[in-house]
């Protein structure tokens, strides 16, 4: 089960508070479609942030597989200047 | 995709000219505003001189009448956006962004565009503003962002619902998110600390200042074609945005990069191409819009100001048990503030267990904040910083071993979650502890000041082209305008691949129509990505020089190797070959399966966060307050320095922005919201002769996610100033300083205070 | 408004322009002679982008008025090379890596070079003072002033 954590405002705004969650999932797509049937209109905004992959942020993580023992951060989206 | 490997370079650390300079240092560069086509009109934009108003009405009839004006528009002009954020549109809200291009039914600060005239002549386009009557209703406005999240301020916009706080509220108001990243539990962890500084800090908004305005050059054609010359850090950004908010497909718009004169950030956005094309579209001919110095201040992008509480508790000997901050950022006059990557990089150069990073965001009455070199970070780490100095003085502690003892290394988790891999904070705060400057003992009324900062760098889309002329000299081509100089970091790149000489490696920025896409040159990723294209697009050649040789030579593409520009039998079984340069095999392309063209289109990722390291001496005059900037160090993990010299000007150029932000630079606002100082003479970004040589260090801590070793160098240098001029100016007087910029009034009324 | 009709030297040539009496010299030479290499930076006299010699003194062109140029002289950054070699500062600023974007630099250059004919030998301070009317936001001026110094050292030297 991969390990997953969403930051604070989704536990606010979706989930009731809870932020860390274990899922098997294939993938970032797989992981998205999964936690939008758990807690509904919280995939357009997983997919506007970040997303870091065993501590490396991934610019093209759609396909991007989830090992079996990877954990998963959801970001906010950074600006460079 | 190879990583990182150790090799020894040709061509990758050396310090040749850059391929563009010659014409820079001719004024043969062509910049934004030197473009010229037959037939040009000058486009002029009316803005509001209001920071807050109702926009009842605006009769342009009597601008349109003036012999010598060919078109006038407004925001009925524009299309009308969706309101919100679709998936697809990367995060923009285009309805935002076409408002603040120009106003609707509000002016919401003091240089919102709400109306544009083009005309045969600058004087007449002028004129013609002034024949523009726009009827405002005045209302209050706010610029404060404490003032803003008020219940009762004047509200901006009656569709901001605050995100990210529980329950959701039934009413509007100005502050648009909340985000909170933690770990540990920090109030807990509090109770175990010996000494605890908690403080408040007030910084202002500041602007890249880049010396280079804004300009653009728009044509139209009947058949719906347009053609934008503009500086812009990134063309493509132009294109999909213009075309988005005309509603024209994106391939009908073809964008011209360039040269940029400095964008830092501010030229990651637009702000009047989508006018200028419209302006052209209605007069038929092409217009060239450049923005005076007032109107870069008044309406562009600036860096936001903010009001920010950190706490910060440690045990007596050093070891910091518990961190908490709240940073609470203006965003303009509509959301966009960098409060999120705020929070994720204000604790990032220290291991902390229990932390918690809380950000606010609210929208006030001013130009739309926007993007300035590792957006977000120099702020919440100028209040970290300063009061970490304050924790090492309360415990008679040096510093820099406060750092050193706490300090984030390979490993370390970050507050937003995920860990470090190989970096360099310890590398470069060991390297500052080991350097001379330390060994120079102060005199009255100076100070020694301290500290380290953190910044992502980012990946992102690339991509390259790679060309071999008969004679073997390369043209490579990128979509990454280049400002700071990546374009003779590329010709490196390219040269190492391809094992020819640098000199015979040309390198430009394609415009739109004739390169792949390529993401805003930001984040310190040009010489990461767009470099990692480079090198995919250089290899991609190499293959295919194999492949030709290998059929010129009868065996198999494996019996073949490249190595010093040539390609060579791989061992005895490819039989007893010359090797043959990459002229003698282009020579023969046409002859052996056509042109030699390499490309790549890549998303990169793998991209290393880095860290710097700045120490700085001042001496405050105790009769006015003027700090003097005597000596600065930077030391950064710069991963493989491409070319070290544009490395170092990074570093120096970061720098001079810092002490500028902390010394002298702010928006500065009358009671009427109007802006009151905007131009060069009065908002005073740092000068010859207010600075020292600045000393560089770079750590070639190698990023094992790129084939050279590179990590980004441009954002972090800006991120330390603030926090070491902060801590010199608190240990030259005593006092600590909590509200930027220090300038000398207010050191010395500090100083006057504590007496 | 009717224009003025002016005949001047520009870069040592004979130039004549139309012009109208609000625009300066910086606009004369941008958008009448087509000298695009002075740049406009701020249009107050505060960055120095604008820099020329004008009869011999170092002057912001967008402070001098199209108008005033009747019988006078104006040297541009395009009068810096000659006889298809670059000027030492030239040369030296592109070797020491002394400009990013590059948009001040013909400003510094045209500065540089009037202090180095002014004072072949300048302090640090010297330096910095004199090209304190020149803004620079990418190189935090250590580069510039290092290429400028290490070049009336070079120029002093082949003397």
């Amino acid at each position: 089960m991969a390990h997953i954590v969403l930051s604070d405002e989704f536990g606010r705004q979706f989930t009731g508070g809870q932020t860390h969650f274990d899922l098997d999932v294939r993938d970032v797509r797989h992981l998205i479609r999964t936690l939008e049937e758990m807690f509904p209109g919280i995939g357009e905004q997983l997919e506007a942030g970040a997303i870091a992959i065993d501590n490396e942020i991934i610019p093209d993580p759609w396909l991007n597989p989830i090992q079996p023992n990877s954990e998963v951060f959801f970001l906010p989206a950074i600006k460079g200047g | 995709m190879a990583g990182y490997e150790d090799k020894s370079f040709k061509w990758i650390g050396t310090r040749p000219v850059r391929p563009d300079g010659v014409d820079k240092v001719t004024g043969r560069a062509n910049y934004g505003a030197d473009m010229k086509l037959p037939g040009q009109l000058t486009g002029r934009i009316l803005r509001s001189p209001h920071a807050h108003a109702k926009i009842l009405s605006i009769d342009t009839s009597k601008a349109e009448k003036l012999p010598g004006v060919k078109a006038v528009i407004t925001g009925k002009d524009f299309p009308v956006m969706h309101n919100g954020v679709l998936p697809g549109d990367e995060g923009v809200n285009f309805h935002y962004l076409s408002c603040n291009i120009m106003a609707r039914n509000k002016a919401l600060y003091d240089g919102h565009a709400v109306a544009a005239v083009a005309a045969t002549s600058a004087a007449i386009a002028e004129e013609a503003l002034a024949l523009i009557d726009v009827k405002y209703e005045v209302l209050p406005h706010v610029i404060d962002v404490d003032l803003s999240m008020q219940p009762g301020a004047p509200l901006l916009h009656d569709d901001i619902f605050t995100t990210g706080v529980t329950p959701k509220p039934e009413k509007p108001s100005n502050t648009v998110q909340r985000v909170q990243m933690q770990l540990g539990d920090p109030d807990a962890a509090f109770k175990d600390a010996d000494v605890i500084v908690e403080r408040s800090f007030k910084t202002k908004a500041v602007h890249q200042g880049y010396i280079e305005p804004h300009a653009v050059v728009a044509e139209w054609s009947e058949d719906g074609q347009c053609r934008i010359w503009c500086s812009s850090q990134g063309h493509f950004m132009v294109r999909t945005l213009t075309a988005r908010l005309l509603k024209m497909e994106a391939a009908q718009i073809r964008v011209m990069p360039a040269e940029i004169g400095g964008g830092f950030g501010g030229k990651t956005i637009i702000f009047i191409e989508p006018t200028a094309v419209l302006l052209a579209r209605k007069a038929e001919r092409p217009v060239r819009i450049v923005m005076s110095r007032d109107e870069v201040f008044r309406g562009s992008g600036p860096a936001p100001g903010t009001s920010i509480d950190v706490k910060i508790g440690a045990k007596k000997d050093g070891t910091l048990v518990a961190a908490t901050g709240e940073f609470r950022y203006q965003a303009g006059a509509f959301p966009g503030s960098p409060v999120g990557a705020a929070c994720m990089a204000a604790f990032g150069p220290y291991a902390l267990t229990h932390v918690r990073a809380v950000g606010y965001e609210a929208v006030t009455n001013r130009p739309l904040c926007y993007s300035y070199r590792a957006p977000g970070a120099p702020l919440s780490s100028f209040a970290v910083e300063s009061v970490i100095d304050e924790i090492a003085q309360k415990l008679s502690m040096d510093p820099m071993e406060i750092r050193i003892k706490n300090g984030s290394k390979e490993g370390t988790q970050m507050v937003y979650g995920p860990k470090l891999k190989a970096v360099g904070n310890l590398e470069c705060l060991k390297v500052i502890q080991n350097h001379p400057i330390n060994k120079i003992p102060l005199g009255p009324n100076q100070g020694r000041g301290l500290a380290a900062g953190f910044w992502f760098n980012m990946g992102g889309q690339s991509s390259a082209v790679v060309n071999i002329a008969e004679d073997g000299t390369a043209t490579i081509m990128t979509g990454s305008p280049d400002i700071g100089g990546s374009r003779a970091s590329m010709a490196l790149m390219a040269a190492e691949v391809l094992g020819i000489d640098y000199t015979k490696v040309r390198p430009i920025v394609g415009d739109t129509s004739a390169v792949g896409f390529c993401e805003i040159t930001h984040g310190s990723r040009v010489t990461f990505a767009t470099g990692m294209a480079i090198i995919q697009a250089a290899e991609d050649v190499v293959l295919q020089c194999r492949q030709r040789v290998a059929k010129m030579w009868e065996v198999d593409v494996d019996a073949v190797k490249w190595e010093d520009g040539h390609a060579r039998p791989a061992g005895a079984n490819a039989g007893d070959q010359k090797p043959l340069s990459l002229a003698q095999i282009a020579a023969k392309a046409s002859r052996t399966g056509g042109p030699l063209v390499g490309s790549a289109a890549i998303n990169a990722g793998g991209a290393g966060p880095a860290f710097g390291v700045h120490i700085c001496d001042v001496e405050v005059d105790p009769e006015t307050g003027h700090v003097t900037v005597l000596r600065y160090v930077a030391a950064q993990d710069a991963g493989k320095a491409i070319h070290p010299s544009y490395v170092e000007g990074q570093i120096q150029g970061g720098v001079a922005q810092g002490v500028g932000w902390a010394l002298n630079e702010e928006y500065i606002y009358g009671a009427d919201g109007r802006l009151q100082n905007s131009g060069f003479l009065d908002y005073r970004i740092p000068v010859a002769s207010d600075l020292p040589m600045i000393d560089t260090l770079i750590l070639e801590v190698l990023n094992p996610g790129h084939p050279f070793g590179v990590r980004g160098v441009g954002e972090v240098p800006i991120v330390p100033p603030l926090g070491a001029i902060a801590n010199a100016v608190a240990r030259a007087t005593g006092v600590r300083m909590v509200d930027l910029p220090l300038t000398p009034p207010k050191i010395l009324a500090a100083i006057d205070a504590k007496k | 408004m009717s224009k003025f009709h002016i005949s001047t030297t520009v870069n040592g040539e004979a130039v004549e322009y139309l012009c109208d009496p609000k625009q300066t010299l910086l606009d004369v030479l941008r958008d009448e002679l087509n000298l695009t290499g002075s740049k406009e930076g701020c249009s107050s006299g505060d960055c120095g982008a604008c820099s020329v010699m004008l009869d011999g003194r170092l002057v912001c062109s967008c402070l001098v008025l199209g108008v005033e140029m009747q019988g006078r002289s104006v040297e541009t950054i395009e009068n810096m090379a000659s006889d298809e070699k670059l000027h030492p500062l030239q040369q030296k600023f592109l070797e020491a890596a002394a400009l990013q974007c590059g948009f001040c630099t013909p400003g510094f250059l045209v500065a540089a070079k009037a202090l180095l004919e002014k004072n072949p030998n300048p302090t640090e301070s010297e330096a910095r003072y004199w090209l304190a009317g020149n803004l620079c936001r990418c190189t935090g001026y250590d580069k510039i002033i290092r290429a400028v110094l290490e070049t009336a050292a070079d120029m002093r030297g082949s003397k």
